[in-house]
């Protein structure tokens, strides 16, 4: 079972994961599942309806749009990393968060490492399974190392130019 | 100038302590090499041939007197006593140790300069026009818009992980002195109908393998929406450009796959989905960014009765007026060319002490203020007729008032194989053989404008695809061969250039570049510069010169 560390009133804590990973050739178990886009089209109404709770796992090349008219019934959504470096999920989590409102869990899953923390946490990912072994306590000194940010992004945080305004 | 407030400098401090922590977890073996390089390249640290290189930021080429000692006392501390300027206006030292990494980007925090972004696939340090706030032909300042891109792309949480590296550069002027046709991002200011100013965006330039001069997706932004739009560019870019393959990565390649009309099309509508204002900066700060630029002069006559009486007396300082002084906006001013173009010497290299006494010339003489070019020189931008003439005599005691600025030994030349791991073929001997053979001035100035541009590998940090004359090195079964092109321009014309023949051998290649000048020479017409020539003649007449012993 990988760690997960949840961002809770602007700290890190260590979380219990109610939500089993389900890969596409994979049976599914009880309870509350996360799946790919493609079994979520195919079966997400049906699991829905009996009453688990579902998260559906973007792959780097598929689009928040996709999920655009289910978001409000999600319980999560789980961006994929396969490789730290594809940073295509960071516009995922900031189109999800600031053009639909999405207010659930966005999880980051996959090659996630502490390194990125400050970056994630900016576009609107609230939830880590780090790949790194790394502790909460880490990525929470991690997003508190920078004292300003540049940008307004996914995060509400104030950017410099509206600090200088104040 | 622009300097930083509180806000910048405790971002730069947070960044350097982030760095230190980070460089103590490699050395402690925390953390392995692979893990590391990610996170020292966005630091500007890269591990070369010899050693680590650093790569400091110079954003649109502005420094200070203080900025600029600063950077001779970190070459000779932390190096070999001097440093490398780059055709991206950054500075490289060559010989840096990992441990040395968190103290020097410290002593940078502290003259408000940082390493970051000089590396990796984010938005890399931005650059503008060196003339700017200088030069009479500009509609605007670029710097205010450059500081503005500067600190919006400044640890952008959505655009660190791009597909490739991402350039952006700036001009205001009519003459694009810049370069800005060859980047991923090139704005050039324009004023509309009605008299607002607004950006011209260019799209999809670059060199590397496959070269492409940048197309223009919108004709007029209104200079406010700027960052809003560059969002929705990069937006597009991030998503969809290619990340299975590293050749294919740059964003000139999703804009030539898709079409530069679709391309603009996608970032439409993505700018139009998106809340500009949310965005943009507010008017306040860009005044408050637009007030650190402005520059107040003294009134002075015209014309300077010491330089032209100095001028007719001594015709080595005419000819450094003719070749590396260049008209201000204000009267009694100039912009006065330091070369780093020394016959013989590495193009770009400059020591501790050359840096410290330009720091100096600028305290004195040029209102504090020193730039770097892509040509990889560095210019003293406000100085005033009277002084031009003690300005010269300094520079010229410390090797650096070669008066060859855009002549044939002002070379443009990548570090090559003698210091980058990525490297084909040298490229600093090549300059320095081509430029001995024309060191005299006088053949210099006879010769006239004349770019020369050299890359050790194809990934063109030498920019040789738009060298009047173009030399790639290659590697052909462990020798070093050079491809010659002819006829490329980075100018408002950009253009590139055309293959010459087949690569020659690295004995040949200064040998050629006389023999093509004699075609010039022998050829050109009253007022053509060696590139205009070509561009007559097309490349039978210097073709035939070069190969004229193969056959």
């Amino acid at each position: 079972m990988p760690t997960l560390i949840k961002l809770q009133g602007g700290g890190m804590v260590l979380a219990n994961d109610a939500f089993t990973h389900v890969a596409d050739d994979q049976e599914l178990p009880q309870g509350d599942v996360i799946i790919s886009l493609t079994r979520f089209q195919a079966d997400g109404e049906r699991l829905m309806s009996e009453g688990r709770s579902v998260g559906v796992r973007l792959e780097p090349a598929e689009e928040a749009e996709a999920l655009a008219y289910d978001l409000p019934r999600l319980a999560l959504v789980a961006l994929a990393f396969p490789k730290f470096r594809d940073g295509r999920q960071y516009s995922n989590a900031r189109i999800l968060r600031e053009r639909y409102g999405y207010k659930g869990e966005i999880r980051a899953v996959g090659d996630v490492l502490r390194e990125q923390a400050g970056f994630m946490v900016r576009c609107g990912v609230d939830a880590f399974e780090p790949a790194d072994g790394s502790a909460p306590e880490q990525w929470e000194r991690k997003t508190r190392r920078f004292r300003h940010v540049y940008q307004r992004a996914a995060d509400g945080r104030a950017p410099a130019f509206a600090e200088r305004g104040e | 100038m622009y300097r930083y407030d509180t806000i910048d400098k405790e971002f730069v401090a947070d960044r350097a302590a982030e760095f230190r922590e980070q460089v103590q977890r490699r050395l402690a073996g925390e953390i392995t090499e692979d893990q590391f390089k990610p996170i020292r390249l966005m630091n500007g640290l890269y591990l070369q041939l010899h050693a680590y290189m650093l790569r400091i930021a110079i954003p649109y080429g502005a420094l200070t007197s203080t900025k600029l000692r600063k950077l001779a006392y970190i070459a000779k501390t932390y190096d070999k006593g001097y440093g490398h300027f780059t055709t991206r206006t950054n500075l490289q030292l060559h010989w840096i140790k990992l441990k040395d990494a968190p103290e020097i980007l410290d002593h940078l925090a502290e003259v408000e300069m940082h390493a970051m972004q000089t590396s990796g696939n984010c938005i890399r340090n931005v650059t503008a026009d060196p003339y700017a706030g200088a030069t009479a032909d500009e509609l605007d300042d670029p710097r205010v818009w450059a500081e503005t891109i500067r600190q919006w792309s400044t640890l952008h949480p959505e655009f660190s992980f791009l597909p490739r590296k991402f350039k952006i550069a700036v001009t205001a002027a009519a003459k694009d002195r810049t370069a800005t046709k060859i980047y991923d991002i090139g704005l050039h200011l324009r004023r509309g109908r009605s008299g607002e100013l607004g950006f011209e965006v260019l799209v999809g330039g670059g060199l590397g393998r496959t070269p492409h001069i940048g197309s223009t997706i919108r004709e007029f932004l209104p200079t406010r929406h700027l960052l809003s739009y560059m969002e929705a560019i990069l937006r597009v870019y991030n998503r969809h450009g290619r990340r299975d393959n590293i050749f294919k990565a740059r964003i000139k390649i999703l804009v030539a796959s898709l079409g530069a009309e679709e391309f603009a099309r996608q970032v439409e509508e993505e700018w139009a989905k998106g809340d500009p204002s949310r965005i943009d900066l507010p008017d306040t700060e860009l005044a408050r960014i637009r007030g650190a630029f402005a520059q107040t002069y003294e009134t002075l006559p015209a014309r300077s009765e010491a330089l032209e009486a100095a001028k007719a007396a001594n015709p080595a300082f005419a000819r450094f007026l003719r070749r590396n002084v260049h008209p201000h906006k204000q009267p009694g001013y100039a912009l006065v060319d330091v070369s780093l173009k020394v016959p013989g010497q590495t193009p770009g290299d400059m020591t501790s002490e050359q840096m410290e006494l330009v720091a100096s010339l600028a305290e004195r003489y040029s209102l504090d203020e020193v730039r770097v070019t892509y040509q990889q020189n560095l210019l003293l931008p406000h100085v005033k007729l009277d002084e031009v003439e003690t300005v010269w005599r300094e520079l010229d005691a410390a090797g650096l008032a070669t008066p060859n600025i855009d002549l044939i030994t002002d070379i443009i030349a990548c570090p090559g194989l003698d210091y980058c791991a990525l490297a084909n073929a040298r490229a600093i001997p090549i300059a320095q053989h081509i430029a001995e053979r024309f060191a005299e001035p006088e053949r210099a100035e006879a010769v006239g404008e004349l770019n020369i541009k050299i890359s050790g590998c194809i990934n063109a940090c030498g920019h040789h695809h738009v060298g009047h004359i173009g030399i790639l090195g290659v590697d052909k079964k462990g020798e070093e061969f050079y491809q010659v092109t002819l006829g490329g321009t980075a100018d408002d014309n950009a253009a590139l250039g055309a293959m010459l023949g087949p690569a020659l051998p690295a004995a040949k290649v200064a040998e050629a570049v006389e023999q093509m000048v004699e075609v010039y020479l022998r050829e050109r017409r009253d007022g053509e510069r060696f590139v205009d020539t070509f561009r007559r003649t097309g490349v039978a007449p210097f073709k035939e010169a070069v190969y004229a012993d193969a056959h």
